[in-house]
């Protein structure tokens, strides 16, 4: 009943309330976007961490190489040669070495050329269908397979390089073999195949490319290729790298093709001078993660990154951002507490005469004392719930967005029960903070001089 | 009943009260008149526990008031004691109905939603049940009052100036309407008034 009470008393002042849930709303709803992108960003990024010790990449910026071969949303810092790659991922040190070649893309979704370990490292399976073993054969992620309705045994090409807009590679069409099974990771996103098949669909687009133009040096395959404007340098590396080989070897499956260049050698993938992105590593021998990244830079033209630095660095320049938008909350938090002490005091004085007929009516001090807070604390409570709410809502959006962009979404229907317990403590508190002064003031009312003065 | 002995109440320094005793049985009525600054409103308020005597004691079907805590003098009041005040206050946001029963609640912990409903149509006020106070007219909402401080059938019925605020049809309405509903209901009616349209209603009189 005194709830009762509380609940019309706090809906006889719409406006007020008004005032004060909105306030409240905003910034539980701040909190709680916060706390969920946090919890949800930083298990993203350390599960997709997981079992890679090391990222062996071209020189650059670290964190570019991490982003880009680890989260897959960063354009590569360039290519390595696959060759001297190889020296370290054979190392003994070296548990395990996956290898990564990007070259394509499927409406946005990149295509990686990689071995099967990839997948099981993501602890992903092939659910349907079989992993790729030829050259064209692919693998789709389950994310993409679910958005863009694949199955096995659809045909399609890709697009140059990491834009949707790029040029399609229409000569030859990926074969999907398989779907991987969900895992909540980057290769959800990823269209994954073997390595020899992006060294293939590059080399075979030179020639073509070359053979337009009539024009076999290296400068002019470069040029053709600069007009897609993504990843310009790692592409062109590429290409540059590629054009000796162009008329130098065959290309397993092309072989119906009509190229007009000496075919020396067999059907074997010629490895020499062909070229990589990046090497994920694992070590069986941990005091390589502390000596490699120098040895690798001194010894060669590759660097070597650690993901859980690199990862930490980025956390650290985000973490600002964060908590200048986290004091903004509690700022609007406090505003909003204060509000609710405003309007609880001030409605007091029109309310002593309330208090003391209830008093009268043989209500007790501490019936009364619990009417205010309990108003104060339904206001906090219906904050706290839409902010909930408002929260996840918001999430939804940038979950939307961030899936356009990194192809990274958000589950809103996460709970981060501790974090948003203490939330929900915090909000309590201060309600019972703001209903303090007044509720005392409630308690300790003179009904006789109330009612006399009248 | 009620029986009050050697009460006195003083407000610091000067203004210092001694009553004269009163006593009152059921279903009867007591006018209490006197001039302003006579501690009328005071005496009310003593009689009903809102304020406590410096000394004497008053006595309510057997309980003396005095000695009850703060919490027992709440629950007493709530239960035995109805009060009707110059000037009618309700829990702005809950319709008339709700204020009528809450009082019901708050006394004894039920809701006593039939029985208020009766006593409002009683007092002519069946078509108000579920408008807010505010929007009745000053005699309607001296009624619901009434019919609030009714609600538990009190021992006794205290009533301030109940009529001073209205015209004299609506006071001779009030007046025989607390006389009539304190025989009903079996209470003792105390009234303090300076209002001179009363005193010929009620024949029990004591001047302060």
């Amino acid at each position: 009943m005194i709830t009762k009470i509380a609940w019309k008393n706090i809906w006889f002042k719409p406006l007020n309330t008004a005032l004060s849930i909105i306030l409240l709303t905003a910034s539980v709803a701040i909190i709680t976007l916060l706390i969920l992108l946090e919890q949800q960003f930083e298990k993203k990024f350390n599960d997709n961490i997981d079992g890679v010790d090391m990222v062996l990449g071209a020189q650059g910026s670290p964190l570019q190489l991490i982003l880009s071969s680890v989260y897959q949303v960063d354009a590569p810092t360039g290519n390595i040669d696959y060759t001297e790659a190889k020296k370290w991922m054979h190392h003994p040190f070296v548990k395990s070495a996956i290898p990564l070649a990007f070259g394509d893309n499927y409406r946005g979704f990149r295509i990686v050329g990689t071995t099967p370990e990839y997948l099981s490292k993501y602890g992903a399976t092939v659910s349907n269908g079989k992993v790729f073993i030829k050259d064209f054969e692919v693998v789709v992620g389950s994310e993409i397979a679910k958005k863009m309705g694949i199955k096995v045994g659809d045909k399609f090409f890709g697009s140059h390089g990491d834009a949707e807009e790029g040029e399609v590679h229409d000569s030859h069409s990926y074969i999907v073999t398989g779907i991987a099974s969900p895992t909540g990771k980057v290769v959800d996103n990823l269209i994954l195949c073997n390595i020899q098949s992006v060294w293939a669909m590059h080399d075979h687009e030179h020639e073509e490319g070359a053979e337009e133009e009539h024009d076999h040096a290296h400068e002019a395959v470069a040029d053709t290729h600069d007009h897609h404007d993504h990843a310009e340098e790692v592409h062109n590396h590429d290409h540059e790298a590629h054009t000796d080989e162009t008329h130098s070897h065959d290309h397993d499956g092309h072989v119906g093709e009509t190229h007009d260049h000496d075919h020396e050698e067999a059907t074997v993938v010629n490895e020499e001078g062909k070229e990589i992105t990046a090497v994920l590593l694992k070590f069986r021998n941990k005091n390589a993660i502390f000596m490699w990244p120098r040895i690798i830079a001194q010894n060669t033209k590759m660097q070597a990154a650690l993901p859980g630095i690199e990862i930490n660095r980025l956390f650290t320049l985000f973490g600002i951002g964060l908590n200048a938008l986290q004091y903004l909350a509690y700022g609007i938090m406090l505003i909003s507490g204060i509000s609710i002490f405003i309007a609880l005091f001030n409605t007091l004085k029109d309310r002593k005469y309330e208090f003391a007929l209830l008093r009268v009516n043989g209500a007790s001090r501490l019936q009364l004392l619990s009417l205010v807070l309990i108003e104060s604390l339904l206001l906090c409570i219906t904050g706290y719930v839409f902010g909930t709410i408002v929260g996840r809502i918001a999430l939804v959006f940038i979950s939307g967005s961030s899936e356009d962009e990194f192809k990274m979404s958000f589950n809103p229907f996460e709970f981060v029960w501790e974090k948003e317990g203490y939330l929900f403590l915090l909000t309590i508190f201060v309600g019972i903070l703001a209903a303090v002064i007044p509720a005392v003031k409630a308690y300790s009312l003179n009904i006789s001089k109330t009612l006399a003065n009248a | 009943m009620i029986s009050t002995k050697n009460i006195n109440f003083s407000y610091g320094q000067g203004t210092a009260f001694s009553f004269p005793d009163i006593a009152t049985s059921r279903g009867e009525s007591l006018l209490i008149t006197g001039g302003s600054g006579k501690g009328k409103t005071t005496l009310l308020h003593l009689l009903g526990g809102l304020q406590r005597p410096q000394n004497g004691d008053i006595i309510i079907e057997d309980t003396n008031i005095v000695t009850l805590s703060e919490k027992q003098l709440d629950h007493f009041r709530g239960k035995n004691i109805g009060l009707v005040l110059q000037q009618s206050y309700f829990i702005a946001s809950l319709d008339v109905l709700e204020n009528v029963v809450l009082a019901s609640w708050l006394a004894t912990g039920k809701q006593a939603g039939d029985k208020a409903r009766q006593l409002l149509e009683q007092l002519d006020l069946k078509e108000h049940l579920h408008k807010l106070p505010s929007q009745l007219s000053i005699g309607q909402q001296q009624r619901v009052s009434i019919a609030r401080a009714l609600i538990n059938e009190p021992k006794l019925l205290l009533a301030d100036e109940p009529t001073s605020s209205l015209d004299d049809e609506n006071a001779f309405k009030v007046a025989d309407m607390l006389g009539h509903l304190a025989k009903q209901f079996g209470t003792a009616l105390v009234i303090v008034t300076h209002d001179q349209r009363l005193k010929d209603r009620f024949p029990n009189q004591i001047s302060l």
